[in-house]
């Protein structure tokens, strides 16, 4: 990937095997969100390919991969402001339900039939007292649960989580690190963290991104030991104690 | 850990689906008290005069649906209320069309044209589709103004017949048309209503507040806003064909830029985003130019001036002002 000129991220090799959590990790700037910028579409990319369930989807648009089932977060919290915490989970799930929603004659009751599994998945984030709240009016952690609930309520093959846990209390770190394993069976998941503990305890396999270049990559155990590693973390000043 | 802390305890634990019901009863309210208000208008007041108002209303409405609930700003909106207005004159005059035929083809033709002119536009986004919403106005304004054997060019289209409704009933007279604007006008407020309740409208909210989210999730925001925008200026060109058949008149008023402009005025006067605000905007501001007149060109300078203290002091507009008073959407 080339932003006019400059060469964000170039040759990273990354595989994802199914049903396993991948975890993305690297100094600030290493490319991580680029990356997922481009498996979602978000950016193009100017050379390579992006192979999904065998099929490749380096020209598709940002919907259609959603469709396939390949959801992404967002790394600031993504939620939709003025409508409640249930609503917000509801859109999600009128979209996995009903496909497409261009019924503009219809009443909303129709859509009350999906309200019970949108607030059971409410109360999975430790929500529910907030589930008709505008979603404006949490706090940032909060918003950061709703955006998991809502992504889950796609039931998505894979999932791509940037940065799951940043800005969250300790206690909603240990129920999303909970929610996120609970969530991974039957389902691949690449996510990027930076809490190194949530790394260790949760991936399977890691890739340590650098300058935009895979720089290890191999199980938690393997990567950080690795001198290559610890040199890029403590010469780049990211200090993450662990 | 700390920003966790309570800083967000909701005030009341509601069952999901509590409040929503509290506001339908109240819209439900508002909307009876609309029709008694509509019943009993004609008597108190010169019918002329409420026409002009429920017409202008409709017309906020649909601007209404645009920007408040698809969060797109046209700026080009009087191009879909002036051609429906030309093309039901027109029908009307030269084809001897009967009214509801007149007015349902000019609603049909601002949708052609706000599929056409909104199929351009939301390939852009903020500013860049407001310009591209104005500049195709501009150009439906001059194809206005150089084609006079269609429009009447600086003259218009003048003294079009009301005709009969379905051929049968008279509307020459102010009394029996004023009942057929305020069913036109219930009825563009009802669907307006039960756009922005409908999953369509979910999903129309859902992109207003974050569009990348929303198409995260699937959702191809394109269709949508085209969607919504088609919707809009058929409203739009329903407001403005009734509007000839009242006046009797289509002009190039209707379609140049300050029309549309005095379309977001009375939206924001009222409420940006609120279902009932577009309503009380069209009041205020037609009743000024009304009452004003006398002014003269004055009228433009206190509108100016009416607009500055709004957007100052009260920017959610009369009804937002209220709705935030009563904590309930309006």
């Amino acid at each position: 990937m080339e932003f006019a000129g400059f060469t964000a991220v170039s040759g990273v090799d990354l595989q994802v095997t199914r049903g396993s959590i991948h975890a993305l990790i690297g100094p600030n700037g290493a490319g991580k969100t680029t990356c997922f910028n481009l498996l979602t579409k978000f950016l193009a990319p100017t050379r390579g390919s992006i192979v999904f369930n065998g099929r490749d989807i380096t020209r598709e648009k940002p919907a259609e991969i959603a469709r396939l089932g390949l959801v992404r977060s967002f790394q600031l919290s993504a939620v939709f402001p003025q409508l409640s915490v249930l609503t917000n989970v509801r859109i999600a799930l009128q979209r996995r339900k009903r496909g497409d929603s261009f019924d503009f004659w219809r009443s909303e009751e129709v859509l009350r039939s999906l309200d019970r599994e949108a607030l059971a998945l409410v109360e999975a984030v430790g929500l529910s007292a907030y589930a008709e709240l505008p979603a404006v009016e949490l706090s940032y952690g909060r918003k950061r649960a709703l955006e998991i609930a809502t992504t889950l309520a796609l039931d998505p093959e894979m999932l791509l989580l940037d940065e799951p846990m940043a800005g969250m209390g300790r206690e909603d770190v240990e129920r999303i690190e909970a929610l996120i394993r609970k969530v991974s069976k039957n389902r691949t998941i690449l996510m990027v963290e930076h809490n190194l503990s949530v790394v260790a305890s949760l991936s399977d396999r890691i890739t340590v991104l650098a300058r935009g270049q895979v720089l290890a990559e191999g199980t938690y155990a393997a990567v950080s030991k690795d001198p290559r590693v610890v040199e890029a973390y403590i010469g780049s000043g990211v200090g993450h104690g662990h | 850990m700390a920003d966790i802390a309570a800083t967000d305890v909701p005030t009341a634990a509601l069952l999901p689906g509590e409040t929503d019901k509290a506001t339908l009863r109240l819209h439900r309210a508002i909307m009876i008290g609309i029709a008694i208000a509509l019943v009993i208008a004609p008597f108190v007041a010169y019918p002329v005069f409420v026409m002009k108002v429920l017409c202008f209303a409709l017309f906020a409405l649909a601007f209404n649906l645009l920007l408040g609930y698809g969060g797109l700003l046209s700026f080009g909106h009087a191009a879909y209320f002036g051609m429906a207005s030309y093309v039901c004159a027109f029908t009307a005059k030269n084809w001897g069309l009967t009214p509801e035929l007149a007015i349902l083809l000019g609603t049909s033709v601002a949708a052609a044209l706000g599929a056409l002119i909104g199929a351009l536009a939301i390939r852009r986004q903020g500013i860049y589709f407001t310009m591209i919403t104005l500049a195709l106005a501009q150009m439906a304004f001059f194809f206005s103004l150089q084609t006079p054997r269609f429009t009447g060019g600086e003259d218009g289209i003048q003294a079009v017949p009301r005709g009969r409704l379905f051929g049968l009933i008279d509307l020459s007279d102010d009394r029996t048309l004023y009942w057929l604007v305020a069913a036109i006008f219930m009825a563009g407020l009802l669907a307006m209503y039960r756009i922005i309740h409908s999953p369509f409208g979910q999903v129309c909210k859902a992109i207003r507040d974050n569009e990348p989210r929303a198409i995260s999730l699937g959702y191809r925001a394109n269709q949508y806003k085209l969607a919504v925008f088609v919707l809009s200026a058929s409203l739009a060109g329903l407001a403005g064909s009734t509007k000839a058949i009242v006046f009797q008149l289509a002009s190039l008023t209707d379609v140049h830029w300050s029309m549309s402009g005095e379309v977001v005025l009375m939206t924001l006067v009222g409420g940006l985003g609120t279902v009932f605000g577009p309503i009380a905007g069209a009041l205020v501001i037609v009743s000024m130019q009304n009452y004003l007149a006398s002014l003269g060109a004055w009228v433009t300078v206190v509108q100016g001036v009416i607009f500055v203290i709004c957007v100052m002091t009260f920017r959610e507009g009369i009804v937002g002002v209220i709705a935030n008073r009563i904590k309930r959407p309006l």
